[in-house]
């Protein structure tokens, strides 16, 4: 792995693939580790990204096996910015009645990512400032927690929180931590979600060009895309007392 | 595989209905209809003008995130793609590394898939024959769950049926194709004015010999003097290496039509003018040699994003026929048909095919003169306009397109493709699209 590598966490991941091809469109990035459990996916992906040019590695992995994560960053630790896009949307009405849907999206959401990121805070603080970053995907759902979807946001919101301390830890050595909060995005994911209305859904490719841009500019925490902060900034301002009787 | 539903179009902005389809975003292994789908049809980047993209009653496969590249090889200029992949992305990759895509429409924003099942052809049809010809394998997936690997020695009827197949025969998954060498990413271009078919016919001659690249722009709209004048454009892949000659395309220029135009903007006053400033911008160039980007040589309307909507929402018609070589005088009469009911548009292209066969068998293009042009949808009379022609052409042993279709009865569509039996018995059940519909039952 050379000293430029993006190491990839969720490479199969539809804003993962569409932030790839714009990373290496960018003419700097063209070394990628790319990490996911389903390695014909993988394999399609890593070839797409090597005729387009670029050095390619895969690691077929499960994210959410704990167990795997010493040795998964013992072989991507020397890579110079890490990405985090993996994640799983749960059955909210499920997991009002079925712990293990909780703690499955809690565990996947939350305490996967939470391990990983230990340890390559961990690295990172460990080799002299090199510039490296850490870019995490995590939701607008994490800012509030709302009856149709808290599981996730809890998740998605622990994870923000996370972050956020890391990047106050981190900042003495240099290390960039970038949080994005997206809105709506059509992808796999939100397949079995009716797309309305339709102006606040954004693509794949959307979501990248954002992510991209704050990540090339060393941003912290960026909406994706900008509207959703404001549409956050209100629901945020909403007193207790009413956003309970709400249904949003 | 998630059931959506939205209105899809084609080109031509007509049929305009609801349509479901799904939209897998990894190459399926198999194909789960359930009875609820009743027929699919795949679907490109919805290019075709008419209805052979469309399939009202079933579902389309829309294709567009099966956009990865598997394989290209720089020494030999194999490359292979998953359907979806656009020719203007395959463009941007291959370019600069000295090879170009062998057969190319009119626009770059066309799928692999799209552009196989149509079996395209370009300005290069006489010297390169249509996109089939350098198709090197297909893998096609079926509704029995089986895939297929088809090629010119391996299953070659499904092969032949497949191209040009308009997505009857099963799911492409993955294409292989040959791509040709060049040196340069600018063409040189040569331009000619002309009037009449004859002066048109003795240029094509000519210029086919020379140049790789052959159409001409034909005046549908002015008569008398005016009547069949025309711009000659031909043109070769510059010869100049690489490195040193570089036309940069500004594609940050491009421009886009924000809404439909009015459905009286199109008019025969504003067509007759807008061809005389056509033709009069091209006056300076006559007999000259000028160098172009590559783009902005094949797809200068790719720049215009949108530009279907000049017709307004009552959409168009585009009409693309071919008549033999030694049938010139049915071109002609088709063309004072068109002059004198005013329909005509000003988007009409002229090109002399050659006798290259094509592997595909519902192939359109053959020897011949070939006219595509576009009509206003004026509802009853356009239709009446072009039935007219589909009888001249039939009389004249001709045949029309059906990428550009969407209202060709089964006659045409049986005297214009003399395989169709041949073609029948590699059709899969499960797909079927508004056009097969309607030209098969």
């Amino acid at each position: 792995m050379d000293k430029k590598t993006v190491v990839i966490f969720g490479a199969t991941s539809a804003v993962s693939q569409a932030v790839c091809r714009r990373l290496l469109d960018s003419g700097i990035h063209n070394s990628f580790c790319l990490i996911a459990r389903d390695a014909a996916r993988l394999e399609a992906v890593a070839h797409d990204l090597t005729v387009r040019g670029a050095k390619t590695q895969v690691i077929v992995s499960d994210l959410a096996d704990i167990g795997s994560h010493e040795e998964l960053v013992a072989n991507v630790k020397n890579g110079n910015t890490f990405w985090f896009f993996y994640g799983s949307l749960p059955d909210q009405a499920l997991a009002e009645t079925d712990w293990d849907e909780t703690e499955a999206a809690l565990f996947t959401n939350f305490m996967s990512c939470a391990s990983l990121l230990t340890r390559i805070a961990q690295t990172l603080e460990e080799r002299p400032s090199t510039g490296s970053s850490i870019v995490v995907v995590s939701s607008v759902a994490g800012e509030r927690g709302r009856k149709s979807n808290y599981v996730y946001g809890t998740a998605k919101g622990a994870l923000s929180l996370f972050c956020q301390g890391l990047r106050n830890r981190l900042h003495q050595s240099g290390v960039h931590v970038l949080t994005v909060k997206p809105g709506f995005i059509d992808t796999p994911m939100t397949a079995d979600i009716a797309k309305t209305p339709s102006v606040l859904w954004a693509s794949p490719e959307k979501i990248a060009s954002v992510m991209v841009s704050a990540f090339e500019q060393k941003k912290d925490v960026i909406y994706a895309p900008w509207f959703w902060r404001y549409i956050l900034l209100v629901i945020k301002l909403i007193p207790e007392s009413i956003f309970k009787k709400l249904s949003l | 595989m998630e059931l959506m539903s939205g209105r899809v179009r084609s080109w031509g902005f007509v049929p305009d209905r609801e349509q479901r389809f799904v939209k897998p975003s990894w190459v399926p292994a198999r194909l789960s209809l359930n009875s609820e789908f009743n027929t699919v049809l795949p679907y490109g980047n919805g290019r075709s003008y008419g209805d052979s993209c469309l399939n009202g009653e079933g579902v389309l496969i829309d294709t567009r995130l099966l956009d990865r590249f598997i394989k290209f090889d720089e020494e030999t200029g194999v490359l292979t793609g998953e359907p979806g992949l656009k020719l203007t992305d395959v463009l941007d990759l291959v370019v600069r590394k000295g090879w170009f895509f062998p057969v190319c429409p009119g626009t770059s924003y066309v799928t692999l898939g799209g552009a196989l099942a149509n079996d395209v052809h370009g300005k290069n049809h006489h010297r390169d024959g249509t996109l089939g010809r350098h198709v090197l394998r297909i893998k096609l997936l079926r509704s029995d769950g089986n895939s297929i690997e088809c090629s010119p020695k391996e299953n070659p009827e499904l092969f032949g049926a497949t191209i040009g197949g308009l997505g009857l025969t099963g799911l492409i998954t993955e294409v292989s194709i040959q791509l040709i060498p060049i040196r340069s990413s600018s063409m040189t271009v040569r331009f000619d004015l002309f009037t009449g078919l004859d002066a048109f016919a003795k240029l094509s001659a000519r210029r086919k010999e020379q140049f790789q690249y052959t159409v001409a722009w034909l005046d549908c709209a002015n008569s008398g003097t005016k009547f069949a004048r025309g711009v000659f454009i031909s043109a070769n892949h510059s010869d100049l290496a690489l490195a040193q000659d570089v036309i940069k395309h500004e594609r940050g220029k491009d421009l886009n039509i924000p809404f439909n135009f009015p459905s009286k903007c199109l008019n025969t006053y504003s067509i007759q003018a807008f061809n005389n400033l056509y033709y009069a911008k091209h006056l300076r160039l006559d007999k000259r040699i000028i160098k172009q980007h590559y783009r902005e040589y094949f797809f200068p309307l790719d720049g215009l994003s949108n530009w279907n909507r000049i017709y307004g929402g009552n959409g168009f018609h585009q009409y693309q026929f071919v008549v033999p070589l030694g049938r010139m005088d049915v071109m002609e009469e088709v063309l004072r048909y068109i002059v004198d009911s005013g329909l005509g548009s000003f988007l009409a292209v002229l090109k002399e095919f050659g006798s290259l066969q094509s592997p595909g068998i519902l192939s359109f293009p053959r020897e011949g003169w070939c006219l595509a042009l576009d009509f206003s949808d004026r509802g009853e009379q356009t239709k009446r306009l072009i039935f007219r022609i589909n009888e001249l052409v039939m009389k004249g042993g001709g045949a029309v397109y059906p990428a550009k279709d969407r209202i060709m009865t089964r006659e045409t569509f049986e005297r214009s493709f003399d395989r169709i039996s041949e073609f029948l018995p590699h059709t899969d059940k499960k797909f079927s699209s508004d056009f097969w519909k309607r030209v098969h039952g």
